[in-house]
């Protein structure tokens, strides 16, 4: 494994001057570096990956929090307390607040700064909207970049902020170390659907909008599917593979969670104890209560979002949680490498939609189609891996 | 790999300043330039100007449009500029003002680096076209 490694590392893309200098500024503290690498992130405007690469080596100092839940259930408001809060006692903070955009016209209004009332003219609250707009896993990815650039900018905190629907979602708070999924009362139905995806994920559960009627009986449902969850196998803990070394399946897509044994990340986080063991240190997740209105549970939430953060690094879970997301973050960025190489090699066949055209005649299947596009990509890689060997 | 396509929106900062609590027209502004397939961020109602500031560098916004009613846009509107220019954002960002503006005040408000004033009665299209032909190049 070490020579793919190194190969990978000295690949590091190269900053341009303008960008060197960008960096250099949202390292000095610039607010005004810091939003435009954030644009650069999310236009994927070309050399972005350079300056995402160079910041890397200054992440790490912050806790990274994401806030999920449904339309409506008060994410905004509660992220402004949480903000205000964080702030009072002297932490800075950043904010990635992503809402959706519109699948016609790309555009989009995004309406979560509206609520931060409690932080307007605090600049060390930064707080940014992003849409949407990217596919693919693009938008975890660029969310991750910009918490990136948040981290190494010198934020303690980062807060995570996005509609709980859709596999596109769950994985941009999959990105955060600390995930609270947030409901509101009287959602019955709502705590049905959070089963697929969004339980799995939560570390801890809020419910918001506490005075409502019907806030105890969904607390009470919230604890009483978390135990359940604690019953059954949780599934979600990642760092049990280090024996079972696979070769990289490159941008297969493979859904297996391996990786850990090595490390993903490159930049010495040592994990000095990947093996935390589940009986007696895991984290069972708190149902908290909240007003976000009022502030209500506010610091209560700080609590358990600190404990976790203890709970992470005391039981060495940190290092697992890292290799999971930088594996994931690999996982994607060549996958979406690769994706663009078969684009191209689509267009020189034609375009897609001739090729849809001469399927739809029966000329040819769909299959065939595939493996005429991947063949000459395959031809290459095997070629690179018989060079490697010859060395 | 840079073979993976940009993807550039024009992103615009709606703002209210001030004491004035007519936000109709900033919401239809909003929301047209929603379909025109800007990204919108609308900053609420009873702003600040340095609440404008931070919004518009914080969002790295290719477009102000400060929307005022109240009259006092000759107060308001220079205290934004110069909140801009102090976070060095001023340049490339496109500041217009819509509203109720008297004639002579156009001028000044020119004269202090917005580029476009828009009345009442403004059609929709026309501001969005002055958008698109009119957004900063970013390097």
């Amino acid at each position: 494994m070490a020579g793919p490694d190194a190969s990978a590392v000295a690949d590091a893309p190269t900053l341009s001057e303008a960008d060197a200098a960008l960096v250099e500024d949202l390292l000095a503290g610039s607010h005004r570096a810091l939003a435009r690498v954030i644009t650069k992130i999310e236009n994927r405007t070309p050399g972005y990956r350079a300056i995402v690469s160079a910041l890397h080596e200054h992440t790490g100092g912050a806790d990274v929090v994401g806030i999920t839940g449904s339309p409506g259930a008060g994410k905004s408001t509660l992220v402004d307390k949480l903000a205000a809060a964080y702030r009072e006692r002297g932490d800075t903070v950043g904010v990635i607040a992503v809402d959706p955009s519109s699948p016609y016209t790309g555009g989009a209004v995004l309406g979560d700064r509206i609520r931060m009332g409690s932080n307007v003219g605090d600049m060390d609250v930064f707080f940014r909207s992003m849409s949407a707009r990217g596919q693919l896993g693009g938008l975890s990815t660029a969310t991750a970049d910009a918490v990136k650039a948040l981290d190494a900018f010198g934020k303690d905190l980062v807060v995570l902020e996005t509609v709980g629907a859709g596999q596109n979602e769950v994985d941009v708070v999959r990105t955060a170390d600390t995930v609270a999924v947030l409901v509101q009362p009287g959602s019955g139905d709502d705590v049905q659907t959070l089963k697929a995806g969004i339980l799995e994920i939560g570390d801890v559960f809020v419910v918001n909008k506490a005075d409502m009627d019907g806030a105890q009986r969904t607390v009470a449902e919230l604890e009483e599917m978390v135990h359940r969850r604690e019953g059954g196998t949780t599934g979600r803990d990642a760092g049990h593979h280090g024996a079972t070394s696979t070769a990289p399946t490159g941008a297969g897509g493979s859904s297996s969670d391996h990786g850990d044994g090595d490390r993903a990340g490159g930049s010495g986080h040592s994990g000095s104890d990947p093996h935390a063991g589940d009986s007696d240190g895991s984290w069972t997740p708190d149902v908290l209560e909240t007003v976000a209105n009022t502030g209500e549970g506010v610091a209560a939430l700080i609590e358990t979002f600190d404990a976790h953060a203890a709970y992470l690094r005391e039981s060495g879970r940190i290092a697992a949680t890292e290799r999971r997301r930088y594996a994931e973050e690999i996982r994607t960025l060549v996958r979406a490498a690769v994706g663009s190489l078969a684009t191209a090699e689509i267009e020189r066949h034609g375009g897609i939609d001739r090729l849809a055209e001469r399927v739809r005649d029966r000329e040819t299947d769909p299959y065939a189609v595939a493996e005429a596009i991947v063949g000459p990509i395959a031809d290459c890689v095997d070629e690179a891996a018989d060079g490697d060997a010859g060395d | 790999m840079s073979a993976e396509q940009q993807e550039r929106a024009v992103r615009c900062l709606v703002a209210k300043v001030g004491l004035d609590g007519h936000d109709r027209g900033a919401h239809v502004i909003a929301r047209a330039f929603r379909d025109a397939g800007f990204e919108v961020v609308y900053s609420g109602l009873h702003r600040a100007p340095e609440d404008i500031v931070q919004a518009a560098v914080q969002e790295d916004v290719d477009v102000l449009g400060i929307s005022i009613l109240s009259g006092a846009h000759n107060t308001l509107v220079p205290k934004v500029i110069e909140g801009l220019e102090e976070y060095d954002a001023f340049d490339d960002t496109l500041v217009l003002v819509g509203g109720i503006i008297p004639d002579e005040d156009e001028d000044d408000l020119k004269e202090l680096g917005v580029a476009e004033v828009f009345g009442p009665g403004t059609p929709m299209e026309e501001t969005i076209e002055f958008i698109r032909n009119n957004v900063p190049e970013r390097a």
